[in-house]
């Protein structure tokens, strides 16, 4: 199936789960990552459950935040 | 060297100041050219947090950003976000959670008259100031 990761279309195999998918794309410091499938936010306690589907766009945001 | 358009410069310090005594906080997006990065575009994002001492982008802001900046063939930059009442350094917590060692991140100081804004360069613990040049539009 073909879905779009950070903008970039990629064959991947189906059935393939969010968890997964981080583990493939090498994501830096996973714990800190947020995904989103289709512009909708994905718990992380979900990554596991959360299986992709053809056509899903899917998207990893960075935390960022600090303070003074 | 990292550039800013004094356009884009007014633009964070406005809005910052709005914000006092909340931290405001963005993201820069631009282009790239060899060790050099020029700010292309100043996004303005909620804190999350709204607090005196803390910043967390809005996710959802963050992530229309990305896709803009995408839409726009801009590269993600870094962050930016203000210290109403400390120093333009980053502190113990900003090291911490600075993810993105490829970043800039800028802090604005709006502590004395006048703002001072500085961006660095972290890794781990370490924080270097890099050359920020402010350019007339």
């Amino acid at each position: 199936m073909k879905i779009t990761v950070a903008g970039i279309k990629k064959e991947v195999a189906d059935g393939l789960t969010v968890a997964q998918l981080v583990i493939d794309e090498k994501v830096e410091t996973p714990e800190y990552v947020t995904v989103t499938v289709n512009d909708d936010f994905v718990d992380h306690g979900q990554f596991e459950e959360t299986v992709l589907k053809d056509g899903d766009t899917v998207e990893f945001l960075y935390f960022m935040g600090g303070g003074q | 060297m990292i550039k800013l358009s004094k356009s884009d410069y007014d633009k964070i310090v406005a809005h910052a100041q709005s914000e006092a005594p909340i931290e405001a906080c963005g993201l820069i997006a631009g282009e790239l050219n060899g060790n050099d990065k020029i700010v292309k575009k100043v996004y303005i994002l909620t804190n999350v947090d709204h607090a005196e001492e803390h910043f967390t982008l809005d996710p959802k802001e963050q992530l229309f950003a990305v896709k803009d900046m995408r839409a726009n063939g801009l590269t993600p930059l870094g962050n930016w976000h203000s210290h109403p009442v400390s120093p333009s350094r980053p502190s113990d917590e900003d090291k911490r959670l600075a993810y993105d060692s490829s970043a800039s991140y800028m802090i604005l100081s709006l502590m004395d008259d006048e703002p001072v804004l500085n961006s660095f360069h972290i890794e781990g613990d370490k924080a270097e100031k890099e050359e920020l040049v402010i350019v007339q539009d």
